[in-house]
């Protein structure tokens, strides 16, 4: 029987983009294993989001409106972060007097997936082919966590990479003090809960840390780098696809 | 109360090099947590009480005038009188009136957020009455002469020295500490207090629910300390806010259960109490008149606007104890008498969104207060949506209305775009490998945190020339 292949756009994500493609690879290589054709549209830059939570309505719109006229005609959308994938999901709040733009917004919405949860929910995988010989512990990202639902997914697929164990820390599922340009707008409240999640890390003495958003996870890496702590963080799909062998984030080659 | 809300950003840097506060807050945190995951555990299907609760209060906003035009008559018909006050002042004068009337000198209060919200404290002392707070946690930031930090545990920002040094000053005149253990402390306030509830002229409570059907007005507390001013008192004031109101007894007794187990883990507050009316001809107590004021300021407002959803809170404070931003700073930081992400949407609707400007950004829209909301409020999208009326309205600082504007610009040309971002990651990763502790023009990132480093090359440029690679192919 002809099975379809699905036609997969990746939104690779800004921070992605800019600061570590390897998540990006990573994610290419667990979408076309899973039996995927993965295309990188060349017209996609930022989800809008900056300017969404800071109040910038017509700019949002505007990049929303770039986005969906990027990402149309594929089966799916599926990106390396719970965040931005939310962000692509509210679309259709800003086109409430666009009906044209409203229908292709809600389209794109009902498209876009955050990767693990995709892979899981969407494909049915629960396996990927992958080893990592260190016990890691997993922050949930909260836009992933309490929008779409992104808990068990990563969980699940972790369970079968080899050699690895998860070590729940306390309380993953509260902030790590990100929460885009609030860390930098309120650098000591950010930093403060930055190192309550660096101790919740510590907490459940795993020697790696992972996630599903790169924003968190450098805001992680960042604090705990400061504070000399020997922990490193890794992006899931880095873990999942197997090309967890390069330095970590923040980290010089070893 | 006078908003301090406009003095965020170096109040909440204060609370964060407090130690005692931070102590005090770290204590305080886990308990109202765990306490609240255990007893939701207990109601098999909690998110049906939460949706409930949200419909009747959505019910009650939907016909506000009818249910507040039926608790008026209801409550008449039962030997009280209502006062309707449209701003602080209003509330502020019709209570001095009624105590100046009443010939009293000293006034028991048991705690009311709507006497915060009107200064209720300040006007009756300048009025020249003395006033005492019935709530311990009310009495103790009284006689440090603090505002509240948190609406449901008033004192939660102070450990138990700072408390024994308070009392020891003010009950024994002593200087000295003498570490004393909770129930002692409870017990000296206790016998303090007593003597106050024997000797007042008025009490003045404020009210968990206003029941339309029957006029009655409801008063939770751990303490019994409302029931004790509203009985023994010749005359007791209740002040409301409008929102306050539900439908009927059996709505009032959703709403109690959501309200308990969501503010402080227990299946009910330890007090329950209905009040309906003056003391009756067969009463062994209960005050001998009875007035309850019903507070707009601003409510009526909100009613017609888009942050209505706001008036369905019945101030747990179950939004302040999930909230990583309070868990750091506490409530004082706010500046206002609403704290934590309730307080950040409450605050600008009194005080004024230039006033409060911090509020909403002071927020990494992590979503856990509104995933904890007993009536389901949406509160990030409120945070978000101030957030749009401040930019809108241009009290956004134009520096990041520009920075907003460029990005935007360069966003919506991938070209132009790309070619930034492979400068950006080049220029970068030019100034080492790994992570630095300086990056110029990131001291908000640096100063607590390590920037990691990128590696070099964009995605986009390494895919493209990987495309290209695997065509050859």
């Amino acid at each position: 029987m002809n099975q379809h292949t699905p036609r997969v756009g990746l939104f690779v994500t800004c921070l992605v983009d800019l600061m570590r493609p390897g998540i990006g690879f990573a994610s290419v290589k667990l979408l076309e294993d899973a039996g995927c054709r993965v295309e990188v549209p060349e017209a996609q830059t930022c989800c809008g989001q900056p300017a969404w939570n800071s109040g910038d309505r017509a700019d949002t719109a505007a990049l929303a409106r770039q986005t969906i006229e990027a990402f149309e005609g594929f089966d799916y959308v599926v990106g390396p972060s719970g965040s931005c994938i939310s962000q692509l999901r509210k679309y259709p709040q800003l086109f409430a007097d666009a009906p044209e733009w409203l229908a292709r917004a809600e389209k794109l919405a009902t498209r876009s997936h955050e990767l693990t949860s995709f892979l899981v929910d969407v494909l049915g995988r629960e396996d990927v082919q992958a080893r990592f010989e260190q016990p890691v512990c997993y922050h949930d990202s909260c836009s992933g966590l309490r929008e779409l639902g992104v808990k068990a997914q990563p969980r699940a697929l972790l369970a079968s990479v080899t050699g690895t164990a998860l070590r729940e820390m306390p309380e993953s599922e509260v902030c790590c003090g990100f929460g885009g340009t609030f860390c930098v707008k309120y650098p000591e409240i950010s930093t403060r809960m930055a190192g309550d999640k660096c101790a919740s890390i510590r907490a459940s003495g795993a020697p790696v840390v992972l996630g599903g958003d790169l924003g968190c996870l450098m805001n992680i890496a960042g604090r705990l780098r400061r504070l000399g702590e020997p922990v490193r963080v890794y992006h899931v799909a880095e873990v999942l696809a197997d090309m967890a062998d390069g330095p970590a984030i923040g980290e010089e080659e070893r | 109360m006078q908003s301090q809300a406009h003095r965020f950003k170096p109040r909440a840097v204060e609370a964060l090099h407090n130690e005692t506060l931070q102590q005090a807050l770290a204590k305080a945190k886990g308990g109202f947590i765990d306490k609240r995951a255990a007893a939701i555990q207990e109601i098999p299907d909690f998110e049906s009480l939460r949706q409930r609760g949200e419909t009747i209060k959505e019910h009650t906003l939907a016909h506000l005038d009818v249910y507040l035009e039926q608790f008026e008559a209801q409550l008449l018909r039962q030997g009280g009188q209502v006062h309707w006050a449209e701003d602080a002042r209003d509330a502020t004068r019709v209570i001095a009136d009624i105590c100046r009337e009443a010939d009293a000198k000293r006034i028991l209060k048991a705690k009311t957020m709507a006497g915060e919200e009107v200064g209720l404290n300040e006007a009756l002392e300048e009025a020249g009455f003395e006033i005492v707070e019935t709530d311990l946690g009310e009495y103790i930031i009284q006689l440090a002469h603090e505002p509240p930090s948190h609406i449901i545990a008033p004192a939660v920002h102070k450990t138990r020295e700072e408390i024994t040094r308070l009392f020891d000053r003010v009950h024994h005149g002593l200087e000295e500490v003498r570490l004393r253990e909770v129930p002692d402390l409870v017990d000296e306030a206790r016998q303090v207090l007593r003597e106050k509830f024997l000797s007042a002229e008025v009490g003045i409570s404020g009210a968990n629910l206003l029941v339309a059907e029957t006029g009655s007005v409801t008063v939770v507390t751990n303490e019994g300390n409302a029931d004790l001013s509203m009985t023994q008192p010749r005359v007791h004031i209740v002040i409301a806010g409008i929102e306050k109101l539900v439908p009927t007894l059996e709505d009032a007794g959703t709403l109690l259960r959501l309200l308990g187990r969501s503010a402080t883990g227990q299946a009910m507050t330890a007090y329950t109490s209905l009040v309906t009316g003056d003391r009756r001809e067969e009463d062994p107590d209960g005050p001998v008149e009875y007035h309850v004021v019903l507070l707009d300021n601003g409510r009526s407002r909100m009613l017609a606007g888009k942050y209505r959803d706001m008036l369905r809170c019945i101030r747990c404070g179950a939004c302040m104890n999930h909230c990583p931003v309070y868990g750091s700073i506490g409530g004082h930081a706010y500046g206002w008498v609403y704290p934590g992400p309730m307080g950040a949407v409450l605050t600008p609707q009194f005080v004024g969104l230039d006033e409060a400007y911090d509020l909403p950004h002071a927020c990494t829209l992590n979503g856990r207060c509104k995933s904890v909301c007993p009536v389901r409020i949406p509160l990030p999208d409120m945070l978000r949506s101030l957030r749009d009326d401040q930019f809108e309205a241009r009290i956004t600082p134009a520096r990041t209305r520009w920075a907003l504007k460029l990005w935007g610009w360069v966003a919506r040309r991938p070209r132009l775009y790309h070619l930034g971002a492979r400068l950006a990651s080049r220029l970068l990763a030019n100034l080492g490998r790994g992570s630095i502790q300086h990056l110029p023009g990131a001291g908000g990132w640096t100063r607590g945190r390590d920037f990691p480093l990128p590696q070099g090359e964009t995605f986009q440029q390494a895919w493209k020339r990987q495309k290209e690679h695997r065509g050859e192919r």
